[in-house]
């Protein structure tokens, strides 16, 4: 039992190492100036195109169901303007940022290491190298910059219409007036809520976009490898979410 | 001019190149002949430096290159055109940005990039498909525009990898005639890996048999032709029963 545990530590610290490694390879291909800021704005817009509909998806339903939990949960103890404040609350700092970003992990996340790993097993990648390009710079670089740049701003839109839902939520099936829960809204609003979940987003789109690219250059050889690459991706990009979530909330709340 | 020095290559427990030595000449073409499996591809990434040799090293023009720097890796690779075996065609891209794509890297104006994408598209007879992607080409004409892709950039070196297997007869002596060709009109020194013994035949002024990690006989066209080596004999005619005879042999060391 414990031979495992180590061995899985073990190996757990050396896919940190290699994620490191390729995290440092990229800050260094970041001399390439002629080459990645293009393809970073080609990428940004695949970024937004490939999550703007599922996040405001989310966003969406996520507003009623906590409009409806909070005024359930508050059953009368509680000014039922506080709906307003919870709705808020949990969309800015937590909801928003951590929902999007699990769905991402599956969508960007999965998109890149398909990609990249299908690029790997056809040569394509050693075409690059080849033809005298970085895969640091042509590949890396502009895949995680444009994640860490759009996220945020996906979130900041997806937090906008979950609140909004919550409001129409609150004012359609509950006894509340739009008055009241922007009352509530703005009770115990701070900055800090918005910098908070903007700051924790920018992290995860960093982490999903890494991980991709790290499980898609891992790929040797053969199909079958690239299906597994994605799957894991997936499944890391969306423990790392979480472990950066309590890490944000430890570190500044 | 490229030269393997008792290069030493394996992956996880596999020997692959075990003391592989060969210099290939400026200005000619050298075959490189073996079974499959034996580390032909690999003798071609050692010399770009998409692999590390595990001791030894390869020399291009004196410089071994897995001791260079980023910057020397990138201006070494300038001068050496890979035509992979597949093609390894970027398939978001048309055939003209595949072309353009190494030699904006080498900070060639526009007007420059188009005049060679077309020439070298013209000389693989391709030219009117500039802006198809690579889903859209046949198997031979992937490996074409591959070709074409390692001669825009005008390099010294090209480097084929199996460029006739899996295609027909006639597209196979295409591409031996494009490779003879090539050579003809920018005097470039080429290394061709092959178990094609046809297209060895046609392209090569040399031909290497890679054997068991290293090379078991060099020389020219006749000399391989006639050679007396029995490894090499039961190679060129391709005896099915001499094959398995040398798998026993190689079964037997393992
Ligand atoms: N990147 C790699 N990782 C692990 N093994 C490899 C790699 N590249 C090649 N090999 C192994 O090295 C041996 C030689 O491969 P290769 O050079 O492709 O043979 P060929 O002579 O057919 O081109 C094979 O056994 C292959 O499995
Ligand atoms: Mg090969």
């Amino acid at each position: 039992m414990l031979r495992f545990v180590l061995k899985a530590v073990a190996r757990g610290l050396a896919s940190l190492g290699a994620v490191g490694h390729l995290l440092a390879d990229m800050v260094r291909g970041l001399r390439d100036v002629d080459v990645w800021p293009r393809l970073t704005v080609v990428q940004m817009r695949r970024v937004g195109v490939d999550s703007l509909p599922i996040a405001l998806f989310i966003a969406t339903f996520t507003g009623i169901v906590l409009s409806l939990q909070a005024s359930y949960t508050f059953t009368g103890a509680v000014p039922l303007y506080f709906v307003g404040t919870a709705v808020g609350k949990s969309i800015m700092l937590e909801l928003g940022p951590v929902l999007t970003g699990l769905a991402l992990a599956g969508r960007v996340g999965a998109n890149i290491a398909a990609e990249l790993g299908t690029m790997k097993v056809t040569e394509q990648v050693d075409a690059l190298e080849t033809l005298a390009y970085n895969p640091s710079s042509y590949l890396v670089a502009p895949r995680v910059l444009a994640a860490t740049v759009m996220f945020p701003l996906v979130v900041a839109v997806a937090v906008a219409v979950g609140v909004g839902s919550g409001l129409v939520a609150a004012v359609n099936l509950l006894e509340l007036t739009t008055v009241e829960f922007v009352r509530g809204l703005r009770l115990f609003y701070q900055f800090k809520d918005v910098w908070f979940g903007l700051l924790k987003s920018m992290s995860f789109g960093f982490a999903i976009a890494l991980i991709g690219c790290y499980c898609g250059l891992g790929v040797r050889r053969g199909a079958e490898e690239v299906g597994r690459a994605t799957t894991r991706a997936v499944v890391l990009g969306a423990q790392l979410i979480l472990v950066l979530d309590a890490f944000w909330a430890i570190l500044l709340l | 001019m490229i030269a393997f020095r008792a290069v030493h290559k394996g992956f996880a427990a596999t020997p692959v190149l075990e003391g592989f030595s060969l210099e290939i000449p400026d200005g000619e073409t050298t075959v490189i002949i073996g079974y499959s499996g034996t580390g032909k591809s690999v003798a071609l990434k050692l010399i770009v430096g998409l692999l590390e040799p595990d001791a030894g090293g390869v020399e291009v023009d004196g410089q071994l290159v897995h001791t260079l720097d980023r910057d020397a890796l990138r201006g070494l690779r300038a001068s050496i055109g890979f035509v992979f075996q597949f093609a390894a065609l970027f398939d978001s891209m048309t055939v003209a940005e595949n072309l353009a794509l190494g030699l904006r890297r080498q900070g060639l104006a526009d007007g420059e990039i188009a005049e060679r994408t077309t020439e070298a598209l013209e000389l693989v007879g391709l030219a009117d498909s500039q802006e198809r992607y690579p889903a859209e080409l046949s198997g031979g004409m992937r490996k074409r525009v591959g070709i074409a892709r390692a001669i825009a950039l005008r390099p010294r070196y090209i480097l084929y990898d199996e460029p006739t297997t899996g295609l027909d007869p006639v597209t196979a002596a295409v591409m031996d005639q494009l490779m003879v060709r090539t050579r003809e009109a920018y005097g470039v020194t080429s290394v061709v890996v092959t178990h094609d013994m046809r297209s060895a035949y046609t392209v090569g002024d040399r031909i290497a048999m890679l054997y068991r990690g290293t090379i078991r006989q060099v020389g020219t066209v006749d000399e391989i032709r006639h050679s007396h080596d029995a490894v090499v004999r039961q190679f060129i005619e391709g005896r099915p029963e001499a094959a398995a005879d040398a798998d026993r042999v190689a079964g037997a060391r393992a």
